[in-house]
């Protein structure tokens, strides 16, 4: 009986490697410090009835917007980890078997867990603000959103301690990422994590959308709509289309490795090359969803850090369209080497280089913005000035890759890791550090200090290209992306070398960042004014930080830059005379149980344990049932009170 | 002010480093752009053509921006014009929908010509391609030469001057066969058999790799391409046929097979003729000929090795059931 549990104990924890009792010990005095805080301070109640229950999309966002950060700092840890093992020729600071999941979980967390959060916590932080909506349209299911996106991400994190880490790439081809290939759990970790969190993000894409169709404030036409919300409505219609795909490409790899099907194995009449095909149908559209916030995002500063109108609103309007509208026609340019033939290799390259135009466009709109204005370099401009240069050379690259036959030479090289970061760092990473800066005094109440902020994004900025130019040269060395050592002979080493001190700076520079929230939460300017930086939109004509109703009337809309129109007016003093009761939604438990009923089921299926996983998705139903009977679900917040909190925030009513 | 100085001092550092990257790239090691071979050659001039043409919107882009942020800053005595509610100009979007459209009009072009130019060789009626058999391991490569009945594991000789007609699979999870100096790669797949063709112009030994991430001991597939005089190959095919080297046994194939990275190049003097198909056949068996359909084995027209279809590298996607 002993060795019976011992046995399963070996197998169950991961052991044998520093790191991971590293990571084990952290784990644990993470868990007793919080809760010895959270008990300590007398913090349960407080925790449980103002977020774990919340619908309030502002709260929401914040904890979108903290779990982003912390699978920010764990992708980083993992992107220091390769860098550190690449340095030099022969280094055996990490194994195969460890380096091969390191980048497994570091490119699944930080497209999946760390991108996508945080382009959600922006969605919640801003969109219902800008529209002059009170909530979105769904805010239960908005609930349920965010913690099914948390489940996923710890059930796909826990995998790092508990079984063993996925290792197959983070797009997990089979037949390598079979039964045959991978026969630990770590797989299977890879697929529940995904596939829990992707219900999730469907749900939020249909949600917002909704939200923007649904809930503008009266005279808000769509074509005077702010263009961030224009490009959350764009990535919205993407997810809408590509995660189904996702949802279903995974199921079928798990029937495959859990019931023996063979979806994906030749032997038994599937394919793999269907699991490539439909894994980039969806993988391809993905980075334009979390790229064309970004988008959003530069639109709304470069036109308020200029002082200026933003240059052709339609323009940027119809790119982004378009942009979405052709990436779901582009997927094969991550296989011209899979032998397709010239008929298709020719159109997949053309219908790539065609996305390069609008996406062009935009950038010669942004120029033109700044151009004949009054540019502030402030911090959420700072990031966007750097954006340009580096996604114009990222997006010049992405175009010479999408020459089929000159991809059959950058293919898998370290070519197209430098051309993805510059991308999706340049891009996307810096597009929400932007927008973060930009819009964080508007949740918080206070700005977050220039001084510091400045250190970090020269760190990011030069560490970025130490890191990732000298990897445009290794692709034409022959470096293939993915391995975990090297020889002298190829001299890939000063190039290597050079890479990993630039990763580090850009870690250090995150912890600049750290280090300038935690000084700016006791020291950074209190805003009081609800308009830090001479918004143009909605979102500034409300208090920082909001109240729960954000706005106690709801405002009339004229104008493109609707709050800029009001101040030109001088509509923006006028305080109302009375006010009206507010309807709002009531908090839920529901969202948070039924997670955790996911959580539970998904690790039943990760491990095949069927007493765990079927009693899990009965608690999930159970929640579907429970909420369906659920009738009180809304409240009216009396007139007298809203006038009184108005008093307080705004102090002239 | 002590800040700006260590800014200032770090630039000087970062440009320091970038030259030191590009100068120490006027050697040989910028294999990618050091072709060989006539397939690497066509690719190098796309490589080329494409920077070219992207230069052409990157740089006045970022000279633009510069100056620009240069002259709009919001400083007290700046004089240029401030025109806060201009926004929209015909004329100019025109010129920025158009440059666009151009550029990516000629390099679209650039493109499908060599695509299409690439996926048939050109093989002159006198010479006679040869033809190698390629299958990718855990986590090795073996070659198979069905016409000298020889094989060999992780070195592959060619003769210079010659079209090489390379038919490759996997007995494992899938990768990608890459030799940078004469011309790009394809992937290897359990259960298909896929097409490259590569030549090398002159003799010489080139790096060949693993490009597609197959598991643990993915980073030692590396394998060795040497191309040698006709002559000098014919002599060396025949030695390694009658020389010492043992023969590859079905028996020894499995042994092969097995997961384990190979340190030294291998010789067999033979391999079971048959082997390179049933390895396809075992895994599912389809065969991709140069724009047909894959055929199952068995079939007739099955691509046997005689390697005479003359086709590319590519195989129609109508089996990939894309899920349209
Ligand atoms: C912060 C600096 C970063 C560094 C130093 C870094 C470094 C790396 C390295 C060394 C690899 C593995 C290369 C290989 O062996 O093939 C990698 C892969 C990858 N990275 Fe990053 N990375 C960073 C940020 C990011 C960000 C922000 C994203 C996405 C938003 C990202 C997405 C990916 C993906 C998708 C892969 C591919 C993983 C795979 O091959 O399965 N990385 N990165
Ligand atoms: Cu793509
Ligand atoms: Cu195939």
């Amino acid at each position: 009986m002993l060795d019976k549990i011992k046995d399963f104990a070996s197998t169950f924890f991961v052991t044998g490697d520093p790191l991971i009792y590293g990571a084990d010990v952290s784990i644990a005095l993470t868990m007793i410090a919080i809760l010895f805080v959270l008990t300590y301070y007398k913090k349960w109640g407080w925790l449980w009835k103002e977020w774990l229950t919340t619908v309030d999309h502002k709260k929401i966002g914040i904890m979108y917007l903290i779990s982003s950060l912390l699978m920010l700092f764990r992708g980083g840890v993992d992107a220091l980890l390769m860098r550190a093992q690449l340095a030099l020729p022969n280094v055996e600071f990490l194994n195969a078997e460890h380096y091969n999941a390191v980048f497994t979980t570091h490119g699944t967390i930080m497209i999946l867990f760390m991108a996508m959060p945080m382009m959600f916590a922006l969605f919640n932080m801003v969109v219902p603000l800008q529209l002059g909506a009170r909530d979105v349209a769904y805010p239960f299911l908005n609930a349920l959103s965010f913690w099914l996106f948390f489940m996923g991400a710890m059930l796909f994190n826990l995998s790092f301690v508990i079984g063993g880490s996925p290792d197959a790439g983070w797009l997990s081809y089979p037949p390598l990422s079979e039964m045959s290939s991978s026969p630990g759990v770590g797989q299977n970790f890879y697929i529940w994590g995904i596939q829990i969190s992707g219900i999730g993000s469907l749900a939020t894409g249909i949600n917002f959308m909704v939200t923007i169709l649904k809930m503008r404030a009266p005279g808000m036409k769509m074509m005077k709509m702010p263009l961030f919300s224009w490009s959350v409505l764009s990535s919205c219609v993407m997810i809408i289309f590509a995660f189904p795909i996702l949802t279903v490409t995974l199921a079928l790899l798990f029937l495959d490795r859990f019931l023996g099907a063979h979806f994906f194995t030749l032997d038994g009449g599937g394919n793999p090359m269907m699991y490539v095909n439909l894994i980039w149908m969806w993988g391809h559209p993905e980075v334009y969803i979390v790229v064309i916030p970004a988008f959003g995002i530069f639109s709304e500063i470069v036109s308020v850090f200029s002082k200026k109108k933003v240059f052709g609103y339609k323009s940027m309007v119809f790119s982004m369209m378009l942009i979405s509208v052709l990436s779901f026609f582009t997927w094969v340019h991550h296989f011209f080497t899979m032998g397709a033939g010239a008929d298709v290799n020719a159109f997949f390259a053309i219908s790539t280089m065609a996305i390069g135009i609008p996406t062009g466009v935009k950038v010669f709109n942004w120029l033109f913005t700044m151009f004949r204005g009054r540019i502030q370099m402030k911090q959420p401009m700072l990031w966007t000035l750097a954006f340009i240069p580096c996604f114009v050379v990222g997006g010049a690259t992405g175009v010479m890759l999408a020459v089929a036959p000159a991809d059959y030479q950058y293919h898998n090289s370290y070519f197209l890791i430098a051309h993805f970061h510059q991308v999706l760092i340049g891009g996307v990473v810096f597009g929400y550090l932007a927008g973060i800066y930009y819009w964080w005094p508007k949740l918080f109440g206070f700005k977050l200090d220039e001084r510091l902020g400045k250190w970090a994004f020269w760190l990011w900025n030069i560490g970025f290209y130490l890191c990732f130019m000298p990897q445009y040269a290794l692709g034409f060395m022959g470096m293939t992306r993915r391995v975990y050592t090297y020889g002298w002979d190829m001299g890939w080493a000063p190039y290597n070398i050079v890479s990993t001190v630039g990763a580090f700076m850009m870690g250090i520079g995150f912890i600049f960042q750290v280090w300038q929230i935690s000084y700016s939460i006791k020291k950074g300017d209190r805003d009081l004014t609800g308009d830090t930086w001479g918004g143009r939109t909605l979102e500034w004509s409300i208090p920082s930080p909001p109240p729960v109703y954000n706005f106690a009337v709801v405002p009339e809309v004229k104008e493109q830059d609707a709050w800029w129109d009001m101040k030109e007016k001088g509509l923006d003093k006028i305080r109302p005379d009375h006010y009206e009761p507010i309807h709002m939604p009531k908090n839920s438990s529901i969202p948070f149980i039924m997670s955790v009923f996911w959580f539970v089921a998904g690790f039943g299926f990760v491990f095949g344990w069927m007493w765990m996983a079927v009693p899990g998705m009965i608690g999930v139903f159970g929640c579907l049932i429970a909420r369906s009977f659920s009738y009180d679900t809304d409240y009216y917040i009396p007139a007298e009170e809203v006038r009184e909190t108005e008093l307080a925030l705004r102090g002239n009513v | 002010m002590g800040k700006t100085k260590w800014l200032s001092r770090l630039k000087v550092l970062l440009t320091a480093a970038m030259t030191m990257v590009l100068l120490s790239g006027c050697s040989d090691k910028f294999i990618v752009l050091d072709p060989k071979g006539p397939v690497a050659e066509t690719q190098q001039k796309l490589i080329i053509i494409s920077v070219i043409l992207c230069a052409i919107v990157v740089i006045p882009v970022l000279a633009l921006l510069a100056f620009i942020v240069y002259r709009y800053r919001d400083t007290p005595d700046n004089k240029s014009p401030y025109k806060p509610d201009w926004h929209d100009s015909k004329l100019l979007e025109t010129i920025w929908w158009g440059i666009p459209i151009i550029i990516i009009g000629i390099l679209g072009a650039y493109t499908v010509r060599d695509t299409y130019a690439l996926a048939k060789p050109k093989v002159a009626a006198d010479t006679k391609p040869l033809v190698i058999q390629v299958t990718s391991l855990d986590w090795k490569w073996l070659f198979t030469y069905p016409d000298q009945k020889i094989a060999t594991v992780n070195y592959v000789q060619i003769p210079a001057g010659v079209p090489v007609h390379f038919q490759m699979t996997s007995d494992a999870p899938m990768n990608s066969f890459w030799v940078p100096q004469l011309g790009g790669q394809a992937y290897t797949m359990p259960g298909m058999a896929m097409q490259l063709w590569l030549q090398a112009d002159q003799p010489g030994e080139y790096y060949g790799t693993g490009a597609n991430f197959s598991g643990k001991e993915f980073a030692h597939m590396r394998f060795q391409v040497e191309a040698k005089p006709q002559a000098e190959f014919n002599e060396w095919a025949k030695g390694i046929a009658s020389g010492p080297n043992a023969a590859l046994t079905k028996e020894g194939y499995q042994e092969l097979a097995k997961p384990g990275s190979v340190e030294k190049p291998v010789f067999y003097s033979s391999y079971p003729p048959e082997l390179f198909d049933e390895i396809v056949d075992k895994n599912g068996g389809s065969y991709m000929e140069h724009g047909g359909n894959p055929h199952k084995a068995g079939e007739p027209e099955a691509g046997k090795s005689e390697g005479t279809t003359g086709g590319g590298s590519n195989h129609d996607m109508s089996h990939m059931n894309m899920g349209k």
